[in-house]
């Protein structure tokens, strides 16, 4: 397939010409041409390298009533994603180089994104002992971050070794920073508005402390770090820390604590219910700046599908979680680029180029992402009309779950084409199959 | 008024005044009847749904709706089709195919009753949402403190015990201000939440420095299981700390009045010569209970076609 | 709300006063003495039961002046009969008035229920339900300052302060001092009520 990207601007910056051939971008430049090219017309539109997002739950093997390898790849593929990483918490664990790999072959016959397999860190996510966790790295799905995603791990003796262990083959722990004996049956932010609801309480320290710990951990140690969901002010300047003192940690902010706040639990709507919990004002403010200066790396989703039943119940009844994939790339574009606070460059480092890194998957290999857009890089790109601004329906998502909780919002940033090693898994908004 | 009771934020001032009128009247119209039925509810059906036990606040309830010549059923969690797993939606959603017209519910979880609101169009009645609120047990209690002390505003009520896991201290704080009474919340700082300084309240650790100053003192009940998740060391120290014994009620004014929402922990929270002195109001406040509640079902229902 | 209170001033150019002050007193006094004519020596044992809001007042003034002819004192008691309305659901809930027995009750008496305008008849047939439920008088009478017919139901007053012939579409108010600052009867186009 060759296609002509016509008139694209290029991380914002000014209209240029793209040919994508074998995979690869051919040519960058003014007024290209090619005989038997499909071209796009991409006036107004901004290129940006494919993104990459660490932290989502595919629910396959095991709920595939709430979302498939499949739908979750189509959804990604339509928010503009070429790589997700695919949380262990299924069922069963992906906790073998088996399950892994399974999920792994899953991804690559829905052919829509890169699948890149999460493993558990301990075996069951029961926080007991570690998993296989060489094994899931030399398998063939090429495990890189280990989490137990859900859970935290919240021995400290447990976490150290994890740290050192995935050293062996470059891998990074990314922690579910929660400490569980401090969110016992807890629902929603802990301040004012949990004490009003009657909804217990999860303290912002339950997630510091658990940070706090980790980063020195990992700084005695010498390994890498990784911060799934940040979600407080206080997160932000632990992290900001640490990297002065020059821990090895990255952190990811999702979507939806860069927007929403925990007012929005005052319906009572478990659409709303998510682990962490939104938090304030205050929080959010400090997220989209610590993602404006780079304290925090990337845009993780945490896209965590659930079926009707588990989201259309009491508050406490239901499972935490919300949609992402679809709606990412808008949300920072709503919170942080038509802010200022960002530009399309900035973007795409925090959406691609370092989520890339993080997961290892930022070298020249063939799952090769966040690569410059330049001749000879894969073609491996999203291009998106910055100024439609598109209501959010759930019944029009590609997901097979419901529980956006941008229903009804009306939000910047159209994807209007993706490429995987230039084959097109979206055109004209709509997913190729 | 509204179309639901789910909180006492859903009352004005206003609105809560003439709820406590309507008891007031209805309290007078049956006064030393040998009927004590009206006919205003005839043909209409209330549902007590409840996921939790409480005998008390179903009878109430119950009587309440049948004084007002209501069709009352009772629909408990238990050994239903809930306990075989039916959602609270489908409950709702069976309910009113069956002709409900009000849905009075209990439930463990804080915001049942709101989720409820939004699935069914008759009215709903929070009768107490897990640690959210029991905005009926408000309306008594500022009922029976009005009756007693013949009005709310300005009023000086002392609120004693577990606030953080208490719906009647919520509902309490906010319709008791409403009405302008001053609330002043008294426990262990374990038993206060997080946020209570956003409450339009005062707060304090000390009993005896609070009591003198009290036109009301309303105890709450205290479990005992709480002392195992060490929100306190032992039922002992709890009750000496914060417990209204005979001694401390000595340095109450001589008009002052001790409430409870039952049921008590006798010995712990208040001792028994407290319990059964003349200044408590707590069988009392059981009375009330159903006349407020009849004039809540009378208000949400009477005029709704 | 049926006798709401309202200002002078929305008194529309269609509006005809059909009782003045000096009317309304007139017309009272002479319903004091057909009471007090008809009770005969049952008259000890009257009891005026006014139906709020306009009717308590007129029952306890209707008390007043048989004390002052007859010179025997009369008891006074009104009955809300909001809760035993079969029209809540086309009226909506309102608040509550007084029900307020005399201390020996209604058993064995002579009630006569007073009201301010009789209509369709149908706050009549509420407040004898709720009659019921109170006591079992040995007669029930009704006194009405207005009928201006339309009934709906078999009821008839049994001393009636002036009779007005009216249309469906018109509405009749009763004003009294005591919840209006004025005394005088009004018929206004329009409403319907």
């Amino acid at each position: 397939m060759t296609v002509l990207v016509k008139g694209a601007r290029v991380l914002g910056g000014d209209p240029a010409d793209l040919l994508l051939k074998d995979g690869r971008i051919a040519a960058v430049g003014e007024r290209l041409s090619a005989t038997g090219a499909t071209v796009v017309d991409a006036d107004g539109l901004v290129a940006l390298p494919g993104l990459v997002d660490l932290h989502t739950h595919l629910r396959e093997p095991g709920r595939e009533d709430a979302e498939t390898v499949e739908t979750g790849s189509r959804a990604a593929a339509l928010g503009g994603f070429t790589a997700v990483h695919a949380m262990a918490n299924t069922d069963p664990v992906a906790d073998t180089a088996g399950v892994v790999e399974q999920v792994w072959r899953l991804g690559r016959q829905a052919g829509l994104v890169d699948v890149v397999p999460v493993g558990a860190v301990t075996v069951g996510l029961r926080g007991e002992r570690l998993a296989e966790l060489g094994a899931m790295a030399d398998s063939a799905a090429r495990v890189r971050v280990f989490s137990d995603d859900g859970h935290c791990v919240s021995d400290p003796a447990l976490m150290r070794r994890a740290l050192e262990y995935v050293k062996a083959f470059d891998g990074v722990v990314a922690q579910h920073a929660e400490e569980p004996r401090l969110t016992a049956g807890a629902q929603m932010n802990e301040g004012d508005r949990s004490a009003r609801l009657g909804l217990t309480g999860w303290p912002a320290a339950a997630e510091e402390a658990v940070i706090a710990r980790d980063v020195l951990l990992a700084q005695h140690v010498g390994a890498r770090l990784h911060v799934c969901h940040v979600s407080t002010a206080g997160s932000v300047e632990l992290l900001r820390w640490a990297k002065s003192r020059g821990v090895q940690v990255t952190a990811e902010v999702t979507p939806h604590h860069l927007l929403l706040t925990e007012a929005c639990a005052e319906s009572y709507d478990p659409v709303f219910k998510v682990n962490p919990p939104l938090r304030t004002e205050e929080d959010v403010r400090a997220l989209r700046a610590g993602l404006a200066d780079g304290t925090i790396d990337a845009v993780a989703t945490d896209h965590a599908p659930h079926a009707v039943e588990d989201k259309e119940s009491e508050w406490a009844q239901a499972r935490p979680g919300m949609l992402g994939l679809e709606q990412a790339l808008s949300v920072v574009v709503e919170t942080l680029v038509e802010p200022g606070l960002l530009d399309w460059a900035g973007v795409a480092d925090r959406m691609s180029v370092r989520p890339a890194a993080i997961g290892r998957l930022d070298g020249a290999g063939d799952r090769a992402h966040g690569r410059p857009l330049a001749p000879g890089e894969p073609a491996t790109l999203l291009l998106v009309d910055p100024a439609a601004r598109v209501p959010v329906d759930p019944a029009a998502l590609a997901s097979r779950s419901r529980n956006t909780p941008y229903a009804g919002r009306e939000l910047p940033g159209r994807v209007v084409a993706t490429f995987l090693r230039g084959e097109a898994t979206v055109l004209d908004g709509e997913a190729v199959r | 008024m509204k179309r639901h009771l789910l909180e006492s934020a859903d009352l004005d001032r206003d609105d809560a005044t003439l709820v406590l009128d309507t008891a007031a009247q209805i309290d007078q119209a049956l006064a030393g009847r040998e009927v004590k039925k009206l006919p205003t509810l005839r043909g209409r059906t209330v549902v007590n749904l409840f996921y939790e036990d409480s005998t008390r606040t179903r009878i109430s309830f119950e009587l309440a709706a049948k004084r007002l010549s209501a069709d009352v059923i009772n629909f408990s969690a238990k050994g239903s089709s809930v306990s075989k797993g039916e959602s609270l939606k489908d409950t709702a959603l069976t309910l009113e195919a069956m002709g409900s017209d009000a849905i009075v519910v209990r439930h463990g979880a804080s915001g049942a009753p709101h989720r409820l609101a939004g699935w069914v169009r008759g009215s709903v009645v929070n009768a107490g949402d897990g640690t959210h609120e029991h905005p009926t047990q408000a309306l008594l209690d500022a009922y029976t403190i009005r009756r007693r002390l013949g009005r709310l505003d300005g009023v000086r009520v002392t609120i004693v015990g577990d606030v953080l896991h208490s719906r009647v201290a919520r509902s309490n704080v906010w319709l008791l201000t409403t009405l302008g009474a001053e609330v002043t919340l008294v426990a262990p700082p374990t038993l206060l939440p997080v946020g209570v300084d956003s409450w339009p309240v005062a707060v304090s650790y000390d009993l005896d420095a609070v009591l003198p100053k009290a036109d009301a003192v309303m105890m709450l009940r205290v479990q005992a299981e709480r002392m195992n998740a060490s929100f306190f060391p032992s039922a002992r120290e709890y009750s000496r700390r914060y417990g209204l014994d005979a001694v401390r009620m000595a340095a109450l004014s001589d008009d002052a009045i001790v409430m409870h929402p039952g049921p008590m922990n006798r010995g712990m929270e208040i001792a028994a010569d407290v319990a059964d002195s003349v200044r408590s109001t707590i069988v009392e406040q059981v009375g009330n209970g159903v006349s407020v509640r009849m004039a809540v079902l009378y208000l949400l229902l009477g005029g709704n076609a | 709300m049926a006798g709401s209170r309202e200002p002078a001033a929305s008194r529309t150019s269609t509006a005809g006063v059909l009782l003045a002050p000096a009317d309304v007193a007139r017309v009272v006094d002479r319903m004091a003495h057909q009471l007090i004519e008809k009770a005969g020596d049952a008259l000890a044992d009257l009891v005026l039961i006014g139906i709020p809001t306009r009717g308590a007042p007129l029952a306890r003034r209707l008390a007043a002046r048989v004390a002052a002819f007859s010179g025997t004192a009369v008891d006074v008691g009104t009955v809300d009969i909001t809760l035993y309305r079969d029209d809540l659901r086309l009226r909506g809930v309102r608040a509550l008035e007084d029900t307020l027995l005399p201390a020996q009750g209604i058993d064995g008496r002579l009630v006569v229920l007073v009201d301010d305008v009789l209509f369709s008849g149908r706050s009549v047939r509420a407040a004898l339900d709720a009659l019921r439920d109170l006591g079992r008088p040995r007669a029930v009478q009704l006194a009405v300052l207005v009928d201006r017919g339309h009934r709906e139901l078999p009821i008839r007053a049994d001393y009636v302060g002036k009779n007005v012939p009216t249309s469906r579409a018109q509405t009749v108010r009763v004003h009294l001092a005591e919840t209006d600052g004025t005394d005088e009867v009004l018929v206004t186009e329009g409403e319907g009520r």
